[in-house]
């Protein structure tokens, strides 16, 4: 089934969910609060069986921007190398998507590293723990209010000593 | 392993002789330095005894920001951040992040440059497929294999050297083009090590294909199967020794591979084994492709031209003509560069290692708002505990090293 059809089909089963495209790459956009049932749709019945990606972007002063997270799920067909991305949006305070960890074990890592990065919450994530950072990190540092340099972090660290010391 | 509980039996109840097979587990720390993690990377394991109950990696160690340092810098500095993300091919990263901005641009590269971005592809994929599979004879036993392949990775590094002057981190990639053009000498240089790769690669091939003790070690362990490896999101040649036929190469050609002949190399069993024979087949299919281009390298200009305002000039010409200082300087200033659609795109290479994609968002300005690298090392990891429960803790690196995981780019 190629792209199209699927993208057209979803659009008539789940309301609010627009479609546009760039240099030939089919993009979908879904409300957060149908974000799970659209992913469930096409891993279950458009055959998108391998989540590639989920990333995170903060539209904090980008131009135009309506909303501050977007999320992004880079899907793809392993049958007929279908790709297919689908964004959702989500804003301050507290944003939150539901977590697809139930479609895809692969999303396990991702989102944690989204939630590390970005701190949007994954709903029913078994495990939203920090991934890259310390857990005691209190900031998330890809949000665009947090400076290239850091706040000093590194600084407050606790240091292992030598015993004699 | 059965280890009897010496439980008096006055003191039966469950709970109890729950918490008594819990004493004998222990947990052993597995790095973050260790000489079979390879790279800065933790695992915690809970043992019963030499068998792995569970694996709970901890990362992070070498993680850099690079992504947050991405937003700072423009499309053709960056590209010295992405050598140090998988070290271990620098070149291919290279190739992968400049594909990339040419495609939210909308950049067509000249058929000359494509061509040699095809070969220094291929050429970083035998050098990291010796070096992964290197590593997991070393592991296992096998430093005569290691040394074999790491010779000839080092026949790689001085044809890089030649054609642009680093071994290591080469920054080869600009926006539109590459750094240097390339030379006779060094299309010498590939010439003679596809002549004499091939006796190396037989000689590995005899080495282990057939060891009793490589083969022991290896085979049946690490079991991925098909729909855990789609589920689990792999992809690169651990997908493909699980029989998921996935390769961009020829899913979306990119570059020249839509010209070339190549095969694309599957394994069915998904153990660690058909891992490492998956890589050994690739190499071969790399060296066909090498010596295709290599004969079909088209001439004319390696770069795109001045009027594309993508490509910073020659240095020659920055210093010698009028109108080379004026093209850099525009191209340097913030607001006179190629003009970046305020768009979002996310474009995909087939690394050594697997699925290497960047998703980038341009704002107009000749730095990107976002960029976020998708690295097979960190997805392949995640998957790492499933792989490694139940087996003895001598798998642990028979496995680690067959998902060829490099840190630096699990952690970025």
């Amino acid at each position: 089934m190629p792209v199209t059809t699927a993208i057209e089909s979803i659009i008539r089963r789940v309301d609010g969910v627009t479609t546009d495209a760039y240099k030939a790459q089919h993009r979908m956009t879904a409300p957060v609060d149908s974000i799970h049932e659209v992913l469930a749709m096409l891993h279950g019945d458009y055959g998108f069986d391998l989540l590639v990606d989920v990333t995170c972007v903060d539209y904090l002063n980008y131009r135009d921007a309506d909303h501050r997270f977007g999320l992004v799920y880079v899907l793809s067909n392993t049958d007929n190398n279908a790709r297919l991305i689908v964004r959702t949006y989500v804003d301050d305070p507290e944003p939150t998507v539901p977590s697809v960890t139930d479609l895809w074990k692969g999303a396990d890592w991702m989102e944690r590293e989204v939630w590390d990065m970005f701190g949007v919450r994954f709903a029913d994530h078994a495990d939203l723990r920090r991934i890259l950072l310390p857990d005691e990190f209190a900031a998330h540092p890809l949000r665009k209010d947090y400076p290239l340099q850091g706040r000093g972090e590194r600084h407050n660290f606790p240091v292992l000593t030598r015993d004699h010391e | 392993m059965s280890l009897s509980s010496p439980a008096s039996p006055t003191d039966h109840a469950d709970s109890q002789s729950d918490q008594q097979s819990q004493e004998y587990l222990w947990t052993l720390n597995f790095g973050p330095q260790h000489p079979a993690t390879h790279t800065t990377l933790r695992i915690v394991l809970k043992l019963d005894g030499e068998r792995v109950v569970d694996a709970l990696p901890d990362i992070g160690y070498l993680h850099s920001g690079f992504e947050k340092i991405g937003e700072h810098l423009d499309y053709d500095q960056y590209v010295t951040v992405t050598d140090r993300m998988n070290y271990i091919s620098p070149i291919s990263n290279n190739v992968a992040w400049h594909h990339a901005v040419e495609s939210l641009v909308g950049i067509e590269i000249p058929p000359r440059c494509v061509y040699l971005r095809t070969i220094i592809c291929e050429l970083a994929r035998i050098s990291d497929h010796l070096l992964c599979n290197g590593a997991v004879g070393l592991d296992t036993g096998a430093f005569t294999f290691f040394l074999y392949g790491f010779y000839q990775r080092e026949k790689i590094y001085d044809i890089f050297e030649s054609l642009c002057g680093a071994r290591f981190t080469n920054s080869y990639t600009r926006v539109g083009g590459v750094s240097h053009d390339i030379t006779p000498v060094t299309i010498e240089m590939i010439r003679e090590f596809c002549r004499n790769f091939p006796k190396t690669l037989r000689d590995m091939e005899n080495l282990l294909n057939r060891n009793r003790i490589f083969v022991d070690r290896t085979r049946g362990v690490g079991v991925l199967t098909k729909e855990e490896a789609i589920n689990r999101s792999c992809t690169g040649p651990i997908a493909r020794a699980s029989g998921v036929t996935v390769d961009l190469r020829k899913d979306q050609p990119y570059l020249a591979y839509n010209d070339l002949d190549f095969k694309v190399c599957c394994a069915t069993e998904g153990d660690s084994f058909a891992r490492y024979l998956v890589r050994m087949a690739e190499m071969w299919e790399s060296l066909r492709l090498v010596e295709q281009a290599l004969e079909n390298l088209p001439s004319g200009p390696v770069n795109v031209g001045m009027d594309d305002r993508a490509h910073k000039p020659d240095k020659t010409m920055v210093y010698s003509t009028i109108e080379g200082a004026i093209s850099h300087f525009e191209l340097v200033m913030s607001n006179r560069g190629a003009e970046v659609p305020c768009e979002e795109i996310y474009a995909a290479t087939e690394a050594p290692n697997g699925e290497l994609g960047f998703y980038l968002v341009g704002d107009g300005s000749n730095r990107a708002y976002r960029a976020r690298c998708r690295p097979p090392s960190f997805i392949h990891f995640a998957a790492f505990p499933h792989l490694i429960r139940g087996h003895t803790l001598s798998d642990v690196v028979a496995v680690l090293g067959s998902l060829n995981i490099i840190a630096a780019e699990l952690d970025r």
